[in-house]
């Protein structure tokens, strides 16, 4: 009840007390999305990319939706893309799947310690990395392992890393799923979130400095918008027109904190931006063919020196948060299967069976075909070792990379470790 | 040989890095136009353009976020902390991102960054505006920690910074700035032109990082220190009587072993002095060093001359600053012990 309600009815302003905020259904209650509000596809004007902030505010509460519900792209967020592009869409997204099931696999088996899949939320990664340039510069955070498949990544090297074997490139350093190729244009994941987003208006910036045309584009979970990082990169982003593209993917739970807890309740996490001068576009999360769209025109914006985009990618962390969480314990069991924005593979197929370019039987032989590619990298990974029975990189590298040239105090501690 | 102030000289090192790599960039508050509340970049920006030499906003976690980044894509940035003591907010771009990048990755991804900040007591500066925070950056595997004690040093260690493929942070104890302050607060203070080492080459050169310098040779007993407190050691030194050898480390980490060590074994007493802290101060760490290192030729146990284990105070601050008085008090107490 509202204070002003409770003062017209008791005379009296009712006690002082603590909003803590709490999702709409916990486990044993039915899922409940009664409160989303999700816009018809095709709604959303497309502005120009130099649209002053003030004609795009409206974007940071709408919904940018392209695929309708028979599969259709429909209104002028439609990138038009042609059905081998399509196709190759579909098969980084799936490939992705298989890859995580793989991987959580053989977390499960033992093999390795920890395991992050991105069930629910492919289209982020596949999409926006099909829409940047090659040379673009990613600055993920751990849920986005699709930037790399995309950019052909062979899933040996990053099975590699998974199993901390003889050729992970980070020698064994790093926990699985953090990632790090420069060769891909994909920077190094860190565990402390958000620090990849100032970093990447860093990078943005420098290229600018340089007159280098690419771009970078950085990804924070909504969860992690709460950090000190997220707002200092806006600011700088905003101050300096960085040419960068910021994302935020809103799978509504940080482990297990619904997205409430990190300020969704009261306003979008695109609107977060506005107060910057940075313009936001909310999209869809689950719709392939929007989420390039809205990718594509971000990156013109940076690209022609217009300034940053702030985007928030609507969709729904179907996975845990990693093999070390069970979601049973806070969130209905149903609300993944009932997500209202559906499942991006299930999307970009049913748009590709109604355009003639695709069919279940296709479907089917790539699935199969995906999943014994992946079983090949497995095999190869493996025979290079795995984290529970090894081989791994010798001790002795342990005292490496910490500097450039070893100083002396390591090069001791080394000899002491009688490696 | 041209005379120069600290302040002068580590603008000129800025001046010669900005010419001589068209990657090399100084971001900060206030750097630019204005040229820094403390000077040390003035005229910069004008002169090579506000692309390379420019203000940032006040987000210290958000400058060296962006350091970082700018590293990553292979710029060398130079970032300016206004003070050491706002360092904090950036400590986790420091400590868990610039220091750690080489090592996460595998050697793909550095940040040969150089983060410079005022440190240090002496002009009233309260709490917020005094302190010596190089023992919680000493602690940090991957971060090398410069402190100069004069202008020479200072514009050839920061060259050497800036030149480095790892980060940096250089600390530049801001009562130095104008002349070698030795703890006599209540005289005037010499100017760097009357001191040798104010007399800074014009052009391009560097002191190694990770080298001491012995400020004086002695025998009676050995002073550690760095940055303002080499002053005050020597200062000590003169007036206690006591022939003393005083290293300047110049660089905390890493640090220079042997330099410690071939000074402690000849005189078998070791004196440390730093304004910081004392516990778990880097003091402690050149304490552990030389027991570790010198046990056997130690005549007297290792004393330490540092700021007290508290907050800066204001108008306490001389009660406070180590001054020579403490140090001629544990070079008495080291050399007469048997």
């Amino acid at each position: 009840m509202s204070n002003v309600r409770s003062l017209r009815r008791t005379g009296k302003p009712p006690r002082p007390y603590l909003h803590v905020p709490e999702p709409k259904a916990r486990p044993g209650e039915p899922a409940d999305f009664s409160t989303l509000a999700i816009p018809e596809a095709g709604r959303q004007a497309r502005p120009a990319v130099d649209a002053s902030a003030r004609e795009l505010r409206p974007f940071a509460e709408d919904l940018i939706r392209v695929m309708d519900g028979e599969g259709r792209a429909v209104g002028p967020w439609d990138p038009k893309l042609d059905a081998d592009t399509l196709r190759r869409g579909l098969r980084v997204m799936m490939l992705t799947r298989a890859y995580d099931d793989r991987m959580y696999r053989a977390q499960r088996q033992g093999k390795t310690s920890f395991y992050m899949k991105c069930t629910g939320e492919e289209a982020v990664a596949s999409a926006q990395a099909m829409a940047l340039n090659r040379a673009d510069m990613l600055f993920p955070t751990y849920r986005q392992q699709g930037l790399l498949i995309a950019r052909d990544w062979p899933l040996v090297d990053m099975m590699n890393q998974v199993y901390s074997n003889t050729q992970d490139r980070l020698k064994g350093r790093q926990m699985p799923v953090f990632y790090s190729s420069a060769e891909a244009g994909f920077f190094s994941i860190s565990g402390n979130l958000a620090t990849q987003y100032s970093q990447a208006v860093g990078w943005a910036m420098a290229a600018a400095i340089k007159g280098d045309s690419r771009i970078a584009a950085a990804w924070i979970g909504e969860g992690a918008t709460a950090e000190g990082d997220f707002h200092h990169a806006l600011t700088f982003a905003s101050v300096y027109r960085a040419p960068v593209i910021l994302n935020v993917v809103n799978n509504q739970w940080a482990i297990s904190s619904f997205q409430g807890i990190a300020g969704g309740e009261a306003t979008t996490f695109a609107s977060r931006a506005i107060g910057f001068g940075i313009p936001a576009l909310r999209v869809d999360g689950n719709d392939f063919l929007a989420v390039y769209a809205v990718t594509q025109w971000a990156a013109e914006r940076a690209r022609t020196h217009v300034g940053p985009t702030l985007i928030e990618l609507f969709t729904y962390r179907a996975a845990p948060h990693s093999t070390s969480d069970d979601p049973s314990k806070y969130r209905p069991a149903e609300e993944a299967r009932q997500w209202p924005l559906g499942d991006p593979i299930a999307r970009l197929k049913q748009h590709l069976i109604s355009l003639g370019q695709w069919s279940e039987e296709r479907h089917v032989q790539l699935e199969s075909e995906l999943i014994e590619e992946v079983r090949a990298a497995g095999r190869q990974a493996e025979s290079y070792g795995t984290l529970d029975k090894g081989p791994h990189h010798s001790a002795k590298t342990m005292f490496e990379d910490v500097f450039k040239d070893m100083p002396w105090n390591l090069r001791r501690q080394r000899q002491e470790s009688g490696v | 040989m041209p005379a120069m102030t600290m302040i002068q000289a580590l603008n000129s090192a800025m001046d010669i890095m900005l010419a001589r790599d068209p990657n090399v960039v100084v971001l900060g508050e206030d750097v630019g136009y204005f040229g820094g509340v403390f000077r040390c970049t003035d005229g910069l920006q004008k002169k090579h353009g506000r692309h390379r030499v420019f203000d940032t906003p006040i987000a210290e976690a958000g400058i060296l976020g962006a350091a970082v980044g700018m590293s990553v894509y292979g710029l060398r940035p130079v970032a300016e902390i206004q003070f050491a003591d706002y360092i904090y907010p950036a400590a986790d771009q420091l400590i868990s991102e610039a220091a750690r990048l080489r090592y996460r990755s595998g050697g793909e991804f550095t940040a040969p960054l150089t983060v410079r900040a005022p440190c240090g007591g002496g002009i009233y500066g309260g709490q917020t505006h005094s302190q010596s925070p190089e023992g919680i950056f000493t602690h940090v595997c991957g971060l090398k920690t410069v402190i100069p004690s004069n202008p020479y040093d200072a514009k050839g260690l920061l060259i050497s910074a800036i030149e480095d493929d790892d980060p940096v942070i250089f600390f530049e104890p801001k009562r130095l700035y104008n002349g070698p302050f030795d703890g006599h607060h209540d005289k005037p203070t010499l100017p760097w032109a009357k001191h040798p080492q104010g007399e800074v080459p014009a052009d391009y050169y560097t002191v190694p990082l990770g080298k001491a310098a012995i400020a004086r040779p002695g025998s009676a007993a050995t002073v550690i220190a760095y940055g303002a407190m080499v002053h005050v050691a020597l200062a000590a030194v003169e007036e206690s009587g006591i022939d003393a050898e005083v290293i300047d480390l110049r660089t905390l980490i890493p640090v220079d072993i042997d330099a410690i060590v071939a000074s402690v074994e000849k005189t078998g007493r070791c004196v440390i002095v730093h304004e910081a802290t004392r516990t778990s101060g880097f003091g402690a760490e050149l304490s552990a060093l030389v027991q570790e290192h010198c046990f056997y030729h130690l005549e007297a146990p290792i004393e330490r001359v540092t700021g007290y284990d508290t907050p800066y105070p204001h108008a306490l601050e001389w009660d406070y600053f180590p001054g020579p008085a403490r140090v001629t008090e544990a070079l008495r107490r080291v050399t007469e012990a048997m």
